[in-house]
């Protein structure tokens, strides 16, 4: 215990030293004065403090889990997934999560409708790079570049030739999936950060292009005016027309957990498995690399094309500084903070890596650094996401 | 033990939503929605209208109000961004807003008015300079107390062309919303004036750590002047470039840059550049009054577009008062027929929603501080 | 023609520069990629920490009255130590807690790291820019050629290759060095031979970190301005710098820097500004295409 306190004690005296010039200095060269802030050491030792405790802690009760498994006496599954696999909750499950979307409408502000319908686009497009990042292994950081494709067909095709909502959704995710495959041809060859860096530069060229090719994308001042997604031709209220695209999106996140679910099942998802683990084997056992890659690919590419499209129907108005890299980057950590692989984690991490910054509104402008501590602190104290991918296991029992 | 702790996690979580959702309660209030970046890197050009709201709020409603209901403010963070501005505007509809100060940023405004306009409500934006914004006429709800890019562009070229007779001009932008279209507007005009060539039009990236091959390309254009379009961290570097690499020409901006803090960076180097800004009301009383309540407030000087935000709270709570209701098409018909003085002179508006009073001057950096050029 | 060779050697210079400042913070990169196999992203930060730092310690100091050259040594020297220290931190916090996680995510932690920093110092300093004073003066004698060259901009090489060479030495023939290249060929080997992985871990950050401080105090003075997101943009293109030179290894990074300057300071010059970053980003595209690992990265064959 006084161990503890003593390394907790120098922890904040660390800091104290670590943050003197940021937090106590602030100077003014114009006018040459010095602002010292005496208060700020005290706040932070005091808080440094608490908190180093804190994380020594959890860090210790991790090791102690972690232990646990390796010995592999007891592998528990977590009761989200024990939930899943027991057939009759399963379904049970899925009808109160279905019902409960159904009513959300019916309970919430349309302001919550509005970051709710934004969470769902963020699960789908979580699902689809979880197919290239977290099934085939392919590390992209420019996924956004697919997802500005799609969005950019709805509006210029729209702007041009007046096509609707539902005419653009198929052209936009197919329009997507085809940039997939042009990328994909010459740098799915290169490996691991190689591939993450040249599909990041992609990422940046789209945004670039956009931003500076007035004639064709009207730069940086945007599209607006986009038309919301149409009901038969009926008009719909501002408050009638978000409860619809909501619902619009709780089908597609249906439709995108089945397929995905589906495909993970497959040959094709077992090949993409497989080639995660150890490409060379994979070859060795007949699994056409290239073939293989692209399909995840284009296939990822395809659903932020559609969400693309739909985001541009959502904002009604779109331009290149939706497109950053930051973009992607939040749509990576939804997938590795979920955890890689599990359509349940990633459904998690996408709601709340979305919907915490719009509930941190409260902390004001300390709401994007509480955001930067949350990630840090979730990856360090469960590093293998929130819900880790559980492997299909087969097992033969004698007794039958 | 972890049960429960899940279970209160779960509890809590529900409780903050269902609290969240209740508070869009009807009043007798009139609520006036401040929408614009408040956090990020942009929030130095929202909060001074929040302040510039409080105050007119705080005044209107110790005098008692207008006809009888008090007032109320509901802010919320844009950070400038179409995605969030259009969240926060369904939030301010859903909590009841009747009308809507701000809108900072083009862009994000731009994304936000559909919305506001569906739910009948009144936007006045103090900054948002986009020409389309109200030449579209796609935006009928839509107010401002500030003058369009376009007609800043011309008063610039007129300037470089007329007052200073360039013949040779480099444009320059920093890809951006606002720089981009100024710089558009720029070369539009000097091409239509026909006294002047435009010899380089090019846009900088912004946040770029050297700008000398840009300053070099500039350098060899042959151009007397640069007429840049975008804010003043991307002016000071290009300023203090030329100065560094020998080059020079005189340096014309827009309101981006006519920022005190564009001084203070560039240091001597900003000596001699011009820039545009709003109209000096320095001898305004009103103006006067206005920075005056600020300072005592909150004991500090106000900041970007402070006057033209307190200009368009006056004038929405007079249209308010006028047409005794927040009726889109009885505010309209005030704002247009009503004369109303203001920090940003006296002003009225067009039935486009541009503010017929408010306009620019051209502004020259002496002595380390802007000076009005009459 | 000679005024072309004029504009030609101008651009040069400009693209040497700028090669040089994105060396600066490329080699600290390099490192980190180099022994952990991770990229960064909160080394921009740290970047821009030195910077902040460098700009309060400079403004005292002038304040006191201190000569110009004891004032830039001073301010690199407070530079580099907080920056060393954020290193090292970060690196205890956000990263070594995470060794043996799954590999994407001590990445996640990066970035959440420099989300973090970014708003650390919005919130305790300003968002506001800050004139960064020009530490560096004019030298006369470099006048004739100032439209070409800045002094700034000789100190900023001089430095970098400086700093290039030493670093190479430190690596090739030092005890910490040997045992650097040791932990980034085998960790589990390295420990089996007596060496303490996460003292070389640490004296990596420590080393990269103060080499963004150098950087930080460097490119604000040439810049002369400095708020809190000026890490991120530098950082992703020292990054794009680092992988074209073959990322982790030190002369790459430098190499890498420098083609990638040229390369956006003549698209700037000949073709247009809008699409230098556009260049910038092909010729990565197109280098990793025939060269999978960087221009002088090891090909490492893959085996079973």
């Amino acid at each position: 215990m006084l161990t503890e306190l003593r390394k907790s004690l120098i922890a904040s005296i660390w800091f104290a030293f670590l943050t003197f010039p940021i937090m106590v200095i602030k100077v003014n060269s114009i006018e040459k004065t010095i602002q010292w802030r005496w208060m700020n050491v005290v706040y932070v030792m005091v808080g440094i403090f608490f908190l180093s405790m804190a994380f020594r802690f959890l860090l210790k009760q991790k090791e102690m889990r972690a232990g646990k498994e390796e010995s592999g006496t007891e592998i528990k599954l977590s009761p989200i997934h024990q939930l899943i696999n027991h057939p009759t909750y399963r379904v049970v499950f899925g009808a109160a999560l279905l019902l409960f979307a159904v009513v959300y409408p019916f309970v919430f502000s349309t302001y919550q409708i509005n970051i709710m319908t934004t969470a769902l686009m963020y699960v789908v497009l979580g699902l689809g790079l979880n197919i290239v990042v977290g099934l085939a292994g392919l590390l992209d950081l420019g996924y956004v570049a697919f997802y500005a494709v799609g969005a950019y067909s709805y509006a210029l095709l729209n702007h041009h030739f007046g096509l609707g909502f539902w005419a653009v959704l198929p052209i936009g995710g197919v329009l997507a999936a085809i940039f997939g495959i042009l990328l994909g041809i010459p740098v799915l060859r290169l490996r691991g950060d190689y591939l993450a860096i040249v599909t990041l530069g992609f990422g940046e060229i789209i945004r670039l292009v956009l931003e500076n090719w007035g004639e064709f994308s009207k730069g940086p001042s945007g599209i607006s005016n986009i038309p919301r997604p149409g009901l038969f031709g009926i008009e719909l209220s501002l408050n009638d027309a978000i409860t619809y695209t909501y619902y619009l999106m709780v089908i597609f996140v249906v439709v995108t957990i089945f397929f995905v679910n589906r495909l993970q099942d497959s040959r094709l998802g077992r090949a993409w498995i497989a080639l995660r683990e150890d490409e060379i084997a994979c070859q060795a056992m007949g699994i056409d690399k290239m073939k293989t890659k692209l399909i995840a690919f284009s296939l990822g590419a395809f659903w932020a094309g559609i969400i693309g499209v739909m985001f541009a129907a959502k904002t009604t108005f779109i331009n290149p500084a939706s497109f950053t890299f930051l973009e992607s980057a939040m749509i990576l950590s939804i997938v590795v903070l979920g955890g890689m692989g599990s359509i349940v984690g990633v459904i998690l991490g996408a709601l709340i890596l979305i919907l915490l910054p719009e509930y941190l509104r409260e902390l004001s402008e300390y709401r994007m650094l509480a955001f930067g501590a949350a990630l840090v602190a979730m990856m360090v104290f469960r590093p293998q996401g929130l819900i880790s991918n559980v492997r299909r296991t087969y097992s033969i029992n004698k007794d039958e | 033990m972890k049960m429960r702790k899940k279970f209160m996690a779960t509890a809590l979580g529900l409780g903050f939503a269902v609290s969240l959702s209740v508070s869009a309660m009807a009043s007798d209030t009139i609520k006036i929605g401040v929408a614009g970046p408040h956090s990020g890197d942009l929030a130095s050009y929202g909060l001074p209208s929040v302040n510039a709201a409080k105050i007119v709020v705080d005044k209107i409603n110790k005098a008692g109000g207008i006809n009888g209901k008090q007032l109320e403010l509901l802010v919320e963070d844009t950070v400038c961004k179409p995605e969030i501005a259009t969240n926060t505007a369904t939030k301010l509809v859903s909590e009841g807003a009747q009308v809507v100060l701000g809108g900072i940023c083009s862009g994000a405004t731009k994304a936000a008015l559909p919305i506001f306009n569906d739910a009948g409500i009144l936007v006045m934006s103090p900054s948002a300079t986009n020409p389309a914004l109200t030449q579209s006429g796609e935006y009928p709800n839509f107010f401002r107390t500030i003058a369009p890019d376009d007609a800043q562009a011309k008063l610039d070229v007129d300037f470089a062309t007329d007052t200073l007779g360039y013949k040779k001009i480099a444009v320059i932008h920093d890809k951006g919303d606002y720089g981009k279209g100024f710089a558009e507007f720029a070369k539009q005009f000097i091409e239509e004036g026909g006294k002047a060539e435009v010899v380089l039009f090019e846009g900088v990236t912004p946040g770029g750590v050297d700008y000398s091959a840009i300053v070099q390309k500039i350098k060899k254009s042959g151009a007397e002047t640069v007429i840049f379009g975008g804010y003043h961290p991307e002016a000071s570097k290009i300023i203090s470039m030329m100065k560094k690499k020998r080059l020079d020409v005189t340096f014309i901006s827009d309101d981006g840059v006519k920022d005190q803090t564009f001084i203070k960076v560039a240091g001597e180097n900003a000596e001699g550049a011009y820039a545009s800004g709003p109209q000096d009301n320095s001898t305004n009383p009103l103006s006067i009054a206005a920075i005056e309540e600020h300072k005592t407030t909150f004991n500090a000087d106000p900041g970007a577009f402070y006057e033209n935000a307190y200009s368009a709270m006056l004038a929405m709570t007079n249209a308010i008062a006028k047409a005794g209701s927040t009726d889109l098409a009885a505010l309209k018909a005030a704002l247009e027929s009503e004369k109303v003085d203001t920090p940003v002179g006296k002003i009225s508006f067009d039935a486009k929603g541009d503010a017929i009073g408010v306009g620019f001057s051209v502004y020259q950096v002496k002595d380390g501080v802007f000076t009005e050029l009459k | 023609m000679l005024m072309d060779f004029d504009y030609f050697r101008e651009l040069f210079f400009s693209g040497l520069t700028r090669g040089a400042i994105y060396a600066l913070i490329a080699l600290g990169y390099t490192m980190v990629y180099g022994i952990i196999g991770l990229i960064n992203f909160a080394h921009g930060e740290i970047y821009m920490i030195g910077a902040f730092t460098a700009f309060i310690a400079a403004t005292i100091f002038s304040i006191l009255g201190f000569p110009a050259l004891a004032i830039i040594i001073l301010a690199g020297v407070c530079a580099v130590i907080w920056s060393a220290s954020y290193g090292y931190t970060i690196e205890k916090i956000a990263y070594k807690p995470l060794r043996h996680a799954p590999r994407l995510s001590p990445l996640i932690s990066a970035i959440g790291m420099s989300i973090f920093l970014q708003n650390y110092v919005l919130l305790a300093q300003t968002s506001d820019f800050l004139p960064f004073p020009a530490l560096i003066p004019d030298f006369d004698f470099m006048e004739p050629y100032a439209h070409i060259v800045g002094s700034t901009d000789v100190v900023i090489l001089a430095t970098t290759t400086v700093i290039m060479i030493i670093l190479t030495f430190i690596i090739k023939y030092t005890k910490v060095g040997k045992a650097m290249r040791a932990t980034a060929q085998d960790r589990t080997m390295a420990t089996l031979v007596g060496i303490n992985v996460n003292r070389i871990i640490s004296a990596t950050f420590i080393i990269g970190s103060s080499l963004a401080a150098v950087g930080g105090l460097l490119i604000a003075s040439h810049i002369g301005q400095i708020n809190f997101y000026i890490g991120f943009i530098a950082g992703i293109k020292a990054f794009t710098a680092a992988v074209l030179g073959g990322i982790g290894s030190i002369p790459g990074a430098v190499l890498g820097s420098v083609i990638l300057g040229l390369t956006e300071s003549f698209a700037t010059g000949y073709v247009s500004s809008d699409y230098e970053d556009v260049f910038a980003f092909s010729l990565l595209v197109l280098i990793l295409i025939f060269k999978p690992s960087g221009i002088l990265g090891k090909a490492d064959n893959q085996k079973v």
